[in-house]
Protein backbone atom coordinates (compact mmCIF):
# COMPACT_ATOMS: atom_id res chain seq x y z
CA UNK A 1 0.00 0.00 0.00
CA UNK A 2 3.20 2.13 -0.13
CA UNK A 3 3.09 2.67 -3.75
CA UNK A 4 2.57 6.34 -5.31
CA UNK A 5 -0.06 5.22 -7.24
CA UNK A 6 -2.30 3.79 -4.30
CA UNK A 7 -1.96 7.01 -2.54
CA UNK A 8 -3.01 8.96 -5.33
CA UNK A 9 -6.35 6.70 -5.40
CA UNK A 10 -6.75 7.44 -1.06
CA UNK A 11 -6.51 11.02 -1.92
CA UNK A 12 -9.28 10.67 -4.37
CA UNK A 13 -11.13 8.92 -2.38
CA UNK A 14 -11.24 11.49 0.34
CA UNK A 15 -12.03 13.94 -2.56
CA UNK A 16 -14.87 12.13 -2.98
CA UNK A 17 -16.48 11.73 -0.15
CA UNK A 18 -16.84 15.67 -0.27
CA UNK A 19 -18.24 15.61 -3.54
CA UNK A 20 -20.79 12.88 -2.83
CA UNK A 21 -24.15 13.12 -0.70
CA UNK A 22 -25.18 10.92 2.11
CA UNK A 23 -28.20 10.74 -0.72
CA UNK A 24 -26.13 9.03 -3.22
CA UNK A 25 -24.98 6.44 -0.84
CA UNK A 26 -27.90 5.88 1.67
CA UNK A 27 -30.34 3.05 0.65
CA UNK A 28 -33.89 4.45 -0.23
CA UNK A 29 -36.00 1.40 0.84
CA UNK A 30 -36.32 1.79 4.71
CA UNK A 31 -37.76 -1.07 6.60
CA UNK A 32 -39.62 0.43 9.70
CA UNK A 33 -41.19 -0.91 12.68
CA UNK A 34 -43.52 0.21 15.42
CA UNK A 35 -43.37 1.04 18.86
CA UNK A 36 -45.77 -1.27 20.20
CA UNK A 37 -44.24 -4.10 17.80
CA UNK A 38 -42.56 -7.04 20.17
CA UNK A 39 -38.82 -7.64 19.87
CA UNK A 40 -40.14 -11.22 18.67
CA UNK A 41 -41.74 -9.35 16.15
CA UNK A 42 -38.34 -7.26 15.29
CA UNK A 43 -36.52 -10.54 14.89
CA UNK A 44 -39.10 -11.07 11.94
CA UNK A 45 -38.20 -7.86 10.05
CA UNK A 46 -34.42 -8.77 10.60
CA UNK A 47 -34.88 -12.10 9.25
CA UNK A 48 -37.01 -11.69 6.48
CA UNK A 49 -35.03 -8.63 4.80
CA UNK A 50 -31.66 -9.70 6.11
CA UNK A 51 -30.75 -5.96 7.64
CA UNK A 52 -29.75 -5.41 11.22
CA UNK A 53 -31.56 -2.44 12.86
CA UNK A 54 -34.36 -0.24 11.80
CA UNK A 55 -35.74 2.98 12.41
CA UNK A 56 -38.85 3.05 14.89
CA UNK A 57 -41.93 4.81 13.48
CA UNK A 58 -44.73 6.17 15.33
CA UNK A 59 -47.93 8.44 13.35
CA UNK A 60 -44.96 9.10 10.70
CA UNK A 61 -42.40 10.52 13.07
CA UNK A 62 -39.52 8.80 13.96
CA UNK A 63 -39.48 8.17 17.31
CA UNK A 64 -36.13 5.95 17.34
CA UNK A 65 -33.69 2.97 16.24
CA UNK A 66 -33.52 -0.86 17.33
CA UNK A 67 -30.69 -2.96 16.03
CA UNK A 68 -29.79 -5.97 16.20
CA UNK A 69 -27.87 -5.49 19.39
CA UNK A 70 -31.02 -4.97 21.10
CA UNK A 71 -32.50 -8.12 19.68
CA UNK A 72 -29.63 -9.99 21.28
CA UNK A 73 -29.48 -8.48 25.04
CA UNK A 74 -33.37 -9.24 24.85
CA UNK A 75 -32.75 -12.82 23.61
CA UNK A 76 -29.91 -13.11 26.66
CA UNK A 77 -32.65 -12.05 29.49
CA UNK A 78 -35.23 -13.96 27.70
CA UNK A 79 -37.79 -11.21 27.02
CA UNK A 80 -38.98 -11.76 23.78
CA UNK A 81 -42.25 -10.16 24.22
CA UNK A 82 -41.15 -6.77 25.62
CA UNK A 83 -41.95 -4.03 23.13
CA UNK A 84 -39.73 -2.55 20.90
CA UNK A 85 -40.33 1.06 22.48
CA UNK A 86 -39.07 -0.25 26.19
CA UNK A 87 -35.81 -1.23 24.03
CA UNK A 88 -34.97 0.97 21.39
CA UNK A 89 -32.60 4.14 21.49
CA UNK A 90 -35.13 7.25 21.43
CA UNK A 91 -33.50 9.95 19.97
CA UNK A 92 -31.61 8.41 17.41
CA UNK A 93 -28.24 10.35 15.77
CA UNK A 94 -29.79 11.48 11.95
CA UNK A 95 -27.46 12.10 9.13
CA UNK A 96 -29.28 15.39 6.76
CA UNK A 97 -29.82 13.64 2.95
CA UNK A 98 -28.08 16.74 1.56
CA UNK A 99 -24.95 16.49 3.84
CA UNK A 100 -21.50 15.43 2.42
CA UNK A 101 -20.92 11.81 2.69
CA UNK A 102 -17.73 12.79 4.55
CA UNK A 103 -20.07 14.05 7.28
CA UNK A 104 -21.61 10.13 7.69
CA UNK A 105 -18.13 8.88 7.59
CA UNK A 106 -17.20 11.19 10.43
CA UNK A 107 -20.02 10.04 12.28
CA UNK A 108 -19.24 6.16 11.74
CA UNK A 109 -16.01 6.90 13.51
CA UNK A 110 -17.34 9.25 16.33
CA UNK A 111 -19.78 6.53 17.38
CA UNK A 112 -19.40 3.02 16.78
CA UNK A 113 -22.86 2.55 15.42
CA UNK A 114 -23.64 0.43 12.39
CA UNK A 115 -26.33 2.47 10.38
CA UNK A 116 -27.85 5.92 10.60
CA UNK A 117 -31.18 7.09 9.56
CA UNK A 118 -31.27 9.72 6.67
CA UNK A 119 -33.71 12.81 7.16
CA UNK A 120 -34.45 15.69 4.58
CA UNK A 121 -34.60 19.48 6.15
CA UNK A 122 -38.02 18.25 6.49
CA UNK A 123 -37.59 16.04 9.23
CA UNK A 124 -39.24 13.34 7.23
CA UNK A 125 -37.07 10.03 7.29
CA UNK A 126 -35.92 9.33 3.50
CA UNK A 127 -33.29 7.00 4.00
CA UNK A 128 -30.59 4.40 5.90
CA UNK A 129 -26.83 4.37 5.50
CA UNK A 130 -24.27 2.14 6.54
CA UNK A 131 -20.68 1.81 6.23
CA UNK A 132 -21.37 -0.90 3.43
CA UNK A 133 -23.36 1.70 1.40
CA UNK A 134 -20.94 4.35 1.96
CA UNK A 135 -18.38 1.86 0.42
CA UNK A 136 -20.40 0.56 -2.79
CA UNK A 137 -21.36 3.99 -3.51
CA UNK A 138 -17.65 5.50 -3.73
CA UNK A 139 -16.60 2.14 -5.30
CA UNK A 140 -19.23 2.84 -8.23
CA UNK A 141 -18.44 6.79 -8.42
CA UNK A 142 -14.49 5.50 -8.43
CA UNK A 143 -14.93 3.18 -11.24
CA UNK A 144 -17.41 5.29 -13.10
CA UNK A 145 -15.09 8.89 -13.02
CA UNK A 146 -11.50 6.68 -13.58
CA UNK A 147 -13.57 5.20 -16.79
CA UNK A 148 -14.88 8.25 -18.14
CA UNK A 149 -11.69 9.56 -17.76
CA UNK A 150 -10.13 6.83 -19.00
CA UNK A 151 -12.63 7.10 -21.73
CA UNK A 152 -11.91 10.77 -22.42
CA UNK A 153 -8.22 10.07 -22.24
CA UNK A 154 -7.98 7.50 -24.77
CA UNK A 155 -10.60 8.59 -27.50
CA UNK A 156 -8.70 11.99 -27.16
CA UNK A 157 -4.93 11.25 -27.67
CA UNK A 158 -6.13 9.14 -30.41
CA UNK A 159 -7.82 11.82 -32.72
CA UNK A 160 -4.41 12.43 -34.67
CA UNK A 161 -4.37 8.65 -35.07
CA UNK A 162 -7.72 8.16 -36.56
CA UNK A 163 -8.08 11.40 -38.62
CA UNK A 164 -6.96 10.94 -42.14
CA UNK A 165 -5.37 13.69 -43.43
CA UNK A 166 -1.87 15.57 -44.45
CA UNK A 167 -2.31 18.41 -42.13
CA UNK A 168 -4.76 18.64 -39.26
CA UNK A 169 -5.76 20.90 -36.41
CA UNK A 170 -7.59 20.68 -33.61
CA UNK A 171 -9.04 23.98 -32.69
CA UNK A 172 -10.25 24.95 -29.25
CA UNK A 173 -12.10 28.51 -28.75
CA UNK A 174 -12.93 29.85 -24.90
CA UNK A 175 -14.50 33.35 -24.07
CA UNK A 176 -12.84 35.46 -21.14
CA UNK A 177 -14.87 38.02 -19.45
CA UNK A 178 -13.74 41.86 -18.44
CA UNK A 179 -13.03 42.42 -14.90
CA UNK A 180 -13.84 39.31 -13.21
CA UNK A 181 -11.36 38.20 -11.28
CA UNK A 182 -13.40 34.95 -9.71
CA UNK A 183 -13.26 33.16 -13.30
CA UNK A 184 -10.15 34.28 -14.29
CA UNK A 185 -8.23 31.58 -15.24
CA UNK A 186 -10.91 29.30 -16.62
CA UNK A 187 -9.78 29.07 -20.21
CA UNK A 188 -6.64 28.13 -19.42
CA UNK A 189 -7.87 25.25 -16.73
CA UNK A 190 -9.66 24.02 -19.45
CA UNK A 191 -6.95 24.18 -22.07
CA UNK A 192 -4.72 22.85 -19.54
CA UNK A 193 -6.70 19.83 -19.18
CA UNK A 194 -7.64 19.12 -22.47
CA UNK A 195 -4.12 19.26 -23.83
CA UNK A 196 -3.37 16.72 -21.37
CA UNK A 197 -6.15 14.80 -22.11
CA UNK A 198 -4.90 14.74 -25.73
CA UNK A 199 -1.55 13.21 -24.24
CA UNK A 200 0.61 16.58 -25.04
CA UNK A 201 3.86 16.14 -22.61
CA UNK A 202 3.55 17.68 -18.98
CA UNK A 203 7.20 20.31 -19.55
CA UNK A 204 4.66 21.41 -22.90
CA UNK A 205 1.48 21.72 -21.09
CA UNK A 206 3.37 23.79 -18.46
CA UNK A 207 4.39 26.25 -20.50
CA UNK A 208 1.21 26.51 -22.45
CA UNK A 209 -0.59 26.82 -19.76
CA UNK A 210 1.61 29.48 -18.27
CA UNK A 211 1.35 31.45 -20.85
CA UNK A 212 -2.46 30.74 -21.76
CA UNK A 213 -3.18 32.00 -18.02
CA UNK A 214 -0.78 35.56 -18.57
CA UNK A 215 -2.69 36.18 -21.62
CA UNK A 216 -6.22 35.52 -19.70
CA UNK A 217 -5.38 37.62 -16.95
CA UNK A 218 -4.57 40.51 -19.22
CA UNK A 219 -7.84 40.26 -20.95
CA UNK A 220 -9.72 40.25 -17.55
CA UNK A 221 -7.63 43.01 -16.57
CA UNK A 222 -7.49 45.66 -19.61
CA UNK A 223 -9.98 44.43 -22.15
CA UNK A 224 -13.20 46.75 -22.48
CA UNK A 225 -15.45 44.12 -23.66
CA UNK A 226 -13.59 40.44 -23.01
CA UNK A 227 -11.96 38.88 -25.67
CA UNK A 228 -11.46 35.05 -26.56
CA UNK A 229 -8.76 32.92 -26.53
CA UNK A 230 -7.86 30.42 -29.37
CA UNK A 231 -5.82 27.52 -29.37
CA UNK A 232 -4.83 25.62 -32.47
CA UNK A 233 -2.94 22.31 -31.85
CA UNK A 234 -1.33 20.33 -34.63
CA UNK A 235 1.08 17.27 -34.42
CA UNK A 236 4.37 20.13 -34.65
CA UNK A 237 2.98 22.77 -32.57
CA UNK A 238 0.67 24.51 -30.56
CA UNK A 239 -0.44 27.63 -31.38
CA UNK A 240 -2.80 30.17 -28.47
CA UNK A 241 -4.13 33.15 -30.12
CA UNK A 242 -5.68 35.85 -27.68
CA UNK A 243 -7.81 38.50 -28.61
CA UNK A 244 -9.52 41.32 -27.24
CA UNK A 245 -11.85 44.52 -28.82
CA UNK A 246 -9.84 47.66 -27.05
CA UNK A 247 -8.51 49.33 -25.71
CA UNK A 248 -5.41 48.40 -27.31
CA UNK A 249 -1.59 49.08 -26.11
CA UNK A 250 0.22 51.99 -27.15
CA UNK A 251 3.78 51.18 -27.18
CA UNK A 252 4.28 47.98 -27.61
CA UNK A 253 7.92 48.16 -26.80
CA UNK A 254 7.77 49.97 -23.72
CA UNK A 255 4.83 47.25 -22.48
CA UNK A 256 7.09 43.99 -23.08
CA UNK A 257 9.70 45.76 -20.64
CA UNK A 258 10.00 43.38 -17.81
CA UNK A 259 8.18 46.01 -14.37
CA UNK A 260 6.05 48.23 -17.07
CA UNK A 261 2.95 47.93 -15.83
CA UNK A 262 -0.36 49.90 -16.06
CA UNK A 263 -2.13 47.86 -13.82
CA UNK A 264 -5.03 50.00 -11.73
CA UNK A 265 -4.33 48.83 -7.44
CA UNK A 266 -7.15 46.19 -7.69
CA UNK A 267 -5.05 44.51 -10.21
CA UNK A 268 -2.45 44.67 -8.15
CA UNK A 269 -4.29 43.87 -4.35
CA UNK A 270 -4.80 40.35 -6.61
CA UNK A 271 -1.09 39.76 -6.67
CA UNK A 272 -0.76 40.69 -10.35
CA UNK A 273 0.13 43.89 -12.29
CA UNK A 274 3.67 43.55 -12.09
CA UNK A 275 4.35 44.00 -15.52
CA UNK A 276 5.93 40.54 -15.76
CA UNK A 277 2.79 39.06 -17.85
CA UNK A 278 4.15 39.69 -21.61
CA UNK A 279 8.25 39.29 -20.55
CA UNK A 280 7.28 35.98 -19.41
CA UNK A 281 5.06 34.90 -22.31
CA UNK A 282 8.10 35.73 -24.23
CA UNK A 283 10.14 33.27 -22.06
CA UNK A 284 7.45 30.29 -21.99
CA UNK A 285 6.95 31.14 -25.95
CA UNK A 286 8.73 29.65 -28.97
CA UNK A 287 7.34 32.52 -31.04
CA UNK A 288 5.71 35.39 -29.49
CA UNK A 289 3.66 38.20 -31.97
CA UNK A 290 1.83 41.06 -30.40
CA UNK A 291 -0.03 43.35 -32.70
CA UNK A 292 -2.18 46.11 -31.25
CA UNK A 293 -4.00 49.22 -32.46
CA UNK A 294 -5.30 51.58 -30.17
CA UNK A 295 -9.27 52.35 -29.86
CA UNK A 296 -9.13 48.63 -31.79
CA UNK A 297 -7.77 45.70 -29.42
CA UNK A 298 -4.54 43.25 -29.11
CA UNK A 299 -4.10 40.89 -30.81
CA UNK A 300 -1.55 38.27 -28.87
CA UNK A 301 0.09 35.05 -30.83
CA UNK A 302 1.99 32.43 -29.14
CA UNK A 303 3.30 29.28 -30.73
CA UNK A 304 5.12 26.73 -28.44
CA UNK A 305 6.88 23.84 -31.06
CA UNK A 306 6.51 20.19 -30.27
CA UNK A 307 9.71 18.25 -31.21
CA UNK A 308 9.28 15.08 -32.84
CA UNK A 309 9.80 13.41 -29.09
CA UNK A 310 7.02 15.54 -27.79
CA UNK A 311 4.60 14.98 -30.10
CA UNK A 312 1.29 13.32 -28.92
CA UNK A 313 1.67 9.78 -27.49
CA UNK A 314 -1.53 7.76 -27.82
CA UNK A 315 -1.94 6.09 -23.83
CA UNK A 316 -2.14 2.75 -25.25
CA UNK B 1 10.55 16.78 1.15
CA UNK B 2 7.06 14.88 2.38
CA UNK B 3 4.44 17.52 3.24
CA UNK B 4 4.73 15.99 6.41
CA UNK B 5 7.58 17.48 7.62
CA UNK B 6 6.84 20.47 6.22
CA UNK B 7 4.37 21.11 8.65
CA UNK B 8 6.61 19.25 11.41
CA UNK B 9 8.74 22.04 10.56
CA UNK B 10 6.45 25.29 10.08
CA UNK B 11 4.65 24.15 12.94
CA UNK B 12 1.92 24.17 10.60
CA UNK B 13 -1.48 23.28 9.96
CA UNK B 14 -3.85 21.50 7.31
CA UNK B 15 -6.60 23.76 5.45
CA UNK B 16 -7.75 22.18 2.66
CA UNK B 17 -10.49 19.81 2.64
CA UNK B 18 -8.21 17.08 1.04
CA UNK B 19 -4.31 17.12 1.39
CA UNK B 20 -2.09 14.10 0.42
CA UNK B 21 0.16 14.75 3.06
CA UNK B 22 2.82 11.87 1.87
CA UNK B 23 3.00 13.97 -1.22
CA UNK B 24 6.48 15.39 -1.86
CA UNK B 25 7.95 18.93 -2.96
CA UNK B 26 11.13 19.17 -4.20
CA UNK B 27 11.83 23.07 -3.45
CA UNK B 28 10.35 25.96 -2.27
CA UNK B 29 9.85 30.01 -2.91
CA UNK B 30 7.97 32.92 -1.26
CA UNK B 31 6.01 35.74 -3.35
CA UNK B 32 3.03 37.61 -2.42
CA UNK B 33 3.06 38.60 -6.47
CA UNK B 34 1.36 36.08 -8.73
CA UNK B 35 2.98 37.96 -11.41
CA UNK B 36 6.92 36.58 -10.08
CA UNK B 37 4.98 33.10 -9.17
CA UNK B 38 4.18 32.77 -12.79
CA UNK B 39 7.88 33.44 -14.08
CA UNK B 40 10.08 31.57 -11.37
CA UNK B 41 7.70 28.54 -10.33
CA UNK B 42 8.68 25.21 -10.93
CA UNK B 43 6.64 21.94 -10.92
CA UNK B 44 6.65 20.08 -7.58
CA UNK B 45 7.15 23.60 -5.53
CA UNK B 46 5.80 24.62 -2.25
CA UNK B 47 4.77 27.95 -2.63
CA UNK B 48 4.36 30.24 0.14
CA UNK B 49 2.69 33.19 0.41
CA UNK B 50 0.49 35.91 2.44
CA UNK B 51 -2.02 36.39 -0.46
CA UNK B 52 -4.98 34.01 -0.23
CA UNK B 53 -7.24 34.40 -2.62
CA UNK B 54 -8.29 32.04 -5.46
CA UNK B 55 -6.06 32.91 -8.13
CA UNK B 56 -2.91 31.84 -5.64
CA UNK B 57 -4.66 28.44 -6.29
CA UNK B 58 -4.96 29.24 -10.19
CA UNK B 59 -1.69 30.34 -10.42
CA UNK B 60 -0.50 27.29 -8.36
CA UNK B 61 -2.02 25.07 -10.82
CA UNK B 62 -1.35 26.72 -14.13
CA UNK B 63 2.71 26.60 -12.16
CA UNK B 64 2.34 23.10 -11.10
CA UNK B 65 3.10 24.17 -7.52
CA UNK B 66 2.70 21.35 -5.25
CA UNK B 67 1.39 22.94 -2.45
CA UNK B 68 0.92 25.78 -0.81
CA UNK B 69 1.51 27.42 3.09
CA UNK B 70 -0.12 30.64 3.60
CA UNK B 71 2.46 32.96 5.99
CA UNK B 72 1.20 34.83 9.41
CA UNK B 73 -1.63 33.09 10.25
CA UNK B 74 -3.48 33.48 7.25
CA UNK B 75 -6.74 32.32 6.34
CA UNK B 76 -7.44 31.96 3.01
CA UNK B 77 -11.61 32.81 2.57
CA UNK B 78 -13.69 29.55 1.41
CA UNK B 79 -13.96 29.90 -2.28
CA UNK B 80 -9.96 29.54 -1.97
CA UNK B 81 -10.59 26.33 0.14
CA UNK B 82 -13.08 25.23 -2.39
CA UNK B 83 -11.00 25.35 -5.63
CA UNK B 84 -7.88 24.17 -4.05
CA UNK B 85 -10.34 21.10 -3.14
CA UNK B 86 -11.62 20.82 -6.92
CA UNK B 87 -8.13 20.99 -8.09
CA UNK B 88 -6.08 18.55 -5.83
CA UNK B 89 -3.65 21.06 -4.13
CA UNK B 90 -2.84 20.71 -0.65
CA UNK B 91 -3.01 24.56 1.45
CA UNK B 92 -1.27 24.52 4.92
CA UNK B 93 -1.36 27.71 7.07
CA UNK B 94 2.25 29.08 9.33
CA UNK B 95 1.39 31.52 12.02
CA UNK B 96 5.27 32.49 11.61
CA UNK B 97 5.97 35.44 8.47
CA UNK B 98 7.45 34.61 5.21
CA UNK B 99 10.74 35.23 6.39
CA UNK B 100 10.66 32.41 9.03
CA UNK B 101 8.57 30.08 7.26
CA UNK B 102 10.75 29.83 4.25
CA UNK B 103 14.11 30.19 6.73
CA UNK B 104 12.81 26.77 8.99
CA UNK B 105 12.28 24.87 5.40
CA UNK B 106 15.79 26.08 3.96
CA UNK B 107 17.28 25.18 6.81
CA UNK B 108 15.94 21.73 7.49
CA UNK B 109 17.25 21.14 3.64
CA UNK B 110 14.02 22.04 1.37
CA UNK B 111 16.31 23.89 -1.83
CA UNK B 112 15.69 27.27 -3.26
CA UNK B 113 14.05 27.26 -6.62
CA UNK B 114 16.69 27.83 -9.72
CA UNK B 115 17.72 30.93 -11.33
CA UNK B 116 15.08 31.50 -13.87
CA UNK B 117 16.36 32.51 -17.34
CA UNK B 118 14.49 35.94 -17.38
CA UNK B 119 16.03 36.76 -13.94
CA UNK B 120 19.60 36.20 -15.22
CA UNK B 121 18.75 38.02 -18.19
CA UNK B 122 17.68 41.03 -16.66
CA UNK B 123 20.29 40.69 -13.98
CA UNK B 124 23.05 40.01 -17.07
CA UNK B 125 21.61 43.67 -18.21
CA UNK B 126 21.78 45.70 -15.30
CA UNK B 127 25.02 44.85 -14.14
CA UNK B 128 27.32 42.65 -15.83
CA UNK B 129 26.17 44.07 -19.89
CA UNK B 130 27.72 47.95 -18.99
CA UNK B 131 31.09 46.69 -19.79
Amino acid sequence: MNLPSDRKEITKLQELTYELRVEDAMTRTVFTVGPDASMADFREVLRANRISGTPVMENGAMIGIVTIENLIKSLAAGELQVTVRERMHPKPITLFADEPLVHAVARFSEHRYGRFPVINRQGQLVGIVTQGDIVRSMLKHLEVSYRAEEIHRYRASHIFEDIIADEMALVLGYRVRPRDFSRAGEASSGLKRTLSRLGIPPAIIRRVAVATYEAEINIVVYSTDGGEIVAEVRRDRIKIEAMDRGPGIPDIAQAMQPGWSTAPDWVREMGFGAGMGLPNIQTCADVMKLDSTVGVGTHLTIIINLSKEDRAQPSR
Amino acid sequence: MKLNEVLQIIEGKVISTVADLEAEVTSGGGADLMSDVLVFAQEGMLLMTGLTNPQVVRTAEMAGTAAIVFVRGKIPPPETIALATQKGIPLLASQFTMFETCGRLYQAGLPALDLFELTIQQWHDAFEGRG
